[in-house]
């Protein structure tokens, strides 16, 4: 039983890490914010990388990995608020002609919402025609409403990646807050120094580390009730974590130009995708 | 990533299973939580049991997935918990079994595990709770033997004690953490007073102990003289890692029931009700997880380094707190305020669990200095 990342998970985190980094950095990231549209390029560059396709079984051209290698992949996208609808494309390889390679932008309706639909080649789960755009409150989540809109999809694969993202997410902010209690100085030593800085911190990397176990452990059993009290813990863990590095930074966590609030805003969106809060609380709930 | 039994794992399970369901239905009763020399009686015969059949020596002994199977099924039989065995289980006997010698194991580890010996904890002081470098409880060496006078606060059962596992300051001129020693101290040794200290549930939980120059062999010093902070260190590494393990089970079955209670009486219609149970079902399962990710990082004997037990402990305590809160709303009314309703008790008794073994304000300051490497503050 031994629940741990084996090498071959920890090289592909290091993997998917290394080519985030590379591909989509600060400055790409500062330039999605102001461009505001999908980079197709970089889609490509996931596909090629096998992002969409690695569950996809190797006899259909996919890299044939298990749930666990998604949800470190979808924690590392999370990390860096890698921007597109990466959730429904994943979903859509081998359904969908070139979601596996990054050829085709895949979109899904999910109760009354649909992201990028502008930037999307086919959408699916429902019908998108009507839909009216929504001034997102996340610069990086173009969205649009559908009315009437249809009950919120659960498909426990996209409950769990969307969580993965999350807990990515959870796990940046922490380590920027950190890294900012550290550096930042005021009364004469580094905020970190005080304890109502301190505890905050470690408030947030606690809501991460047991956020962290639920969803992995989601990912290996892909059972329902874990699937979703691991999206409820990293909603958690993303939107708390996200308010307190905001806090830490002080001002500078205001403005535009700091990345707390693009953390944020992004939690705030991925909290009410594939089962929200009062959803995934009434599955655990029925399950006691 | 893999959460299945192995073969040998499911072996054990089901041996286990099968064993707990023919010995389980023909044991007393658990006696009245205060009567300390009952619980003694009653937790140590379990012990013996356990042993005689070939599972006394689990919590340090086997693997530590073995140990978590042992913890699952035992607690959804409902079988008994250490209790008073609590110390010499999961504090004493791994600190002796990494630090010991070979004598000093041989000595106490097999008398905890028949249910012989009953240890207790003699760690704080009234000045010295959070603050446990700051203990000033001295041992004087007088020949082969230490005299050990002072005051040691929150002794669980020491009443009904044969043992202490006991921190003393050996050299007073030594910064504070370099001066301790780890001492295993008889409980009949002369100069012993142990005074019950009764708590906020109204019974006696812990005890004060007055020491008037206790003698202790030097024999009975684990580890070397001042280097005591390091094997504490060593306990509440157990503390921390899966010494509550159990716990977390049992807290998900108390949910359950608190699900029925509530279905059964309609509280259950109530959706700002059913969506807090709802949330603490995914604190406590995910927990639970935690404890087995924090034990698959785990060394053999199951010690957690630092950061994994810290965010469990943090996050438990509260967690438990939560749970029998949220019991108080099942219950409702004149239910949850009275004392002879189920779970009023626990909750009175939940609240010692963030301050106990480290307060939560401890732990989150480990966290953070040690985890996340923020300066050191005050």
């Amino acid at each position: 039983m031994p629940f741990r990342l084996d090498d071959d998970q920890r090289a592909l985190r290091r993997g998917v890490r290394e080519l985030l980094q590379g591909r989509f950095g600060r400055d790409a990231l500062r330039a999605a914010v102001d461009a505001g549209t999908l980079d197709r390029k970089l889609w490509r560059t996931l596909g090629d990388a096998g992002f969409f396709a690695l569950s996809l079984p190797e006899a259909d051209g996919g890299v044939g990995l298990g749930l666990p290698e998604a949800v470190l992949a979808f924690e590392e996208a999370g990390r860096v608020l890698l921007p597109g609808p990466l959730v429904a494309t994943h979903l859509a390889a081998g359904h969908v002609e070139g979601a596996a390679e990054g050829r085709a932008v895949v979109t899904a309706v999910d109760g009354p919402l649909v992201e990028w639909l502008d930037a999307a080649d086919v959408v699916r789960g429902g019908d998108a025609r009507g839909a009216r755009p929504v001034r997102s409150v996340d610069p990086l989540t173009p969205l649009h409403r559908v009315e009437p809109g249809g009950p919120a999809r659960d498909d426990p694969v996209a409950v769990l990646l969307t969580a993965a993202e999350q807990l990515g997410s959870a796990g940046r902010t922490t380590e920027m807050a950190a890294r900012y209690a550290r550096e930042r100085e005021q009364f004469g030593r580094p905020i970190g120094a005080f304890q109502a800085v301190a505890h905050l911190c470690a408030e947030m990397l606690a809501r991460t580390e047991v956020a962290r176990a639920a969803v992995y452990a989601a990912a290996v059993t892909a059972d329902p009730v874990d699937v979703a009290a691991a999206k409820l813990l990293a909603d958690e863990a993303a939107v708390r974590g996200a308010r307190d590095c905001l806090q830490v930074y002080g001002g500078t966590g205001f403005t535009w130009e700091a990345d707390v609030h693009l953390h944020l805003k992004r939690a705030w969106v991925r909290s009410r995708r594939w089962t929200g809060t009062a959803e995934a609380e009434e599955r655990c709930a029925a399950a006691l | 990533m893999d959460l299945a039994d192995t073969e040998e794992e499911a072996d054990f399970r089901a041996r286990l299973r099968e064993w707990l369901a023919a010995v389980l239905p023909g044991l007393p009763p658990a006696p009245d939580p205060a009567d300390w020399p009952a619980r003694r009686a009653h937790d140590t015969a379990w012990q013996r049991r356990l042993y005689d059949a070939g599972y006394g020596d689990l919590h340090w002994a086997a693997s530590p997935a073995l140990r978590l199977i042992f913890l699952e099924e035992t607690e959804r039989a409902g079988a008994p918990y250490v209790g008073a065995n609590f110390v010499g289980l999961l504090h004493a006997g791994p600190t002796i079994a990494a630090e010991g010698t070979a004598a000093q194991r041989a000595r106490w580890l097999p008398p905890i595990l028949r249910g012989d010996h009953v240890w207790c904890q003699g760690f704080s002081e009234p000045d010295a709770g959070s603050d446990l470098a700051s203990l000033r409880t001295r041992a004087v060496r007088d020949g082969d033997r230490y005299l050990v006078s002072g005051a040691k606060l929150w002794t669980s059962h020491a009443e009904v004690a044969d043992w202490c596992e006991l921190l003393v300051r050996t050299d007073p001129d030594a910064p504070r953490h370099r001066g301790i020693t780890w001492l295993a101290m008889p409980m009949d040794a002369p100069g012993i007073t142990v005074r019950p200290l009764r708590t906020l549930t109204g019974t006696a939980e812990f005890a004060e102990l007055f020491l008037d120059e206790v003698p202790v062999p030097v024999a009975n010093r684990v580890g070397e003289e001042n280097d005591g902070w390091r094997v504490t260190m060593v306990t509440l590494s157990y503390e921390r890692g899966t010494a509550f393990a159990g716990e977390v089970v049992a807290c998900r079955r108390v949910l359950g029931e608190l699900a029925r209670e509530a279905r059964a009486t309609g509280r259950w219609d109530d959706p700002v009700l059913r969506r807090r149970l709802g949330r603490l079902g995914a604190e406590f399962r995910a927990l639970w997880r935690l404890v087995q990710w924090n034990v698959g990082g785990a060394g053999a004997t199951g010690a957690v380094p630092g950061a994994g037990g810290s965010v469990f402990k943090l996050r438990y305590s509260h967690a438990r707190q939560e749970l029998y809160d949220a019991a108080a709303e099942v219950l409702g009314g004149a239910g949850a305020l009275d004392l002879d309703r189920p779970w009023v008790h626990d909750r009175l008794s939940s609240l010692s669990y963030t301050i106990a073994a480290g307060t939560s304000q401890i732990q989150r300051g480990i966290l953070a200095e040690r985890v996340l490497g923020l300066p050191k503050g005050r």
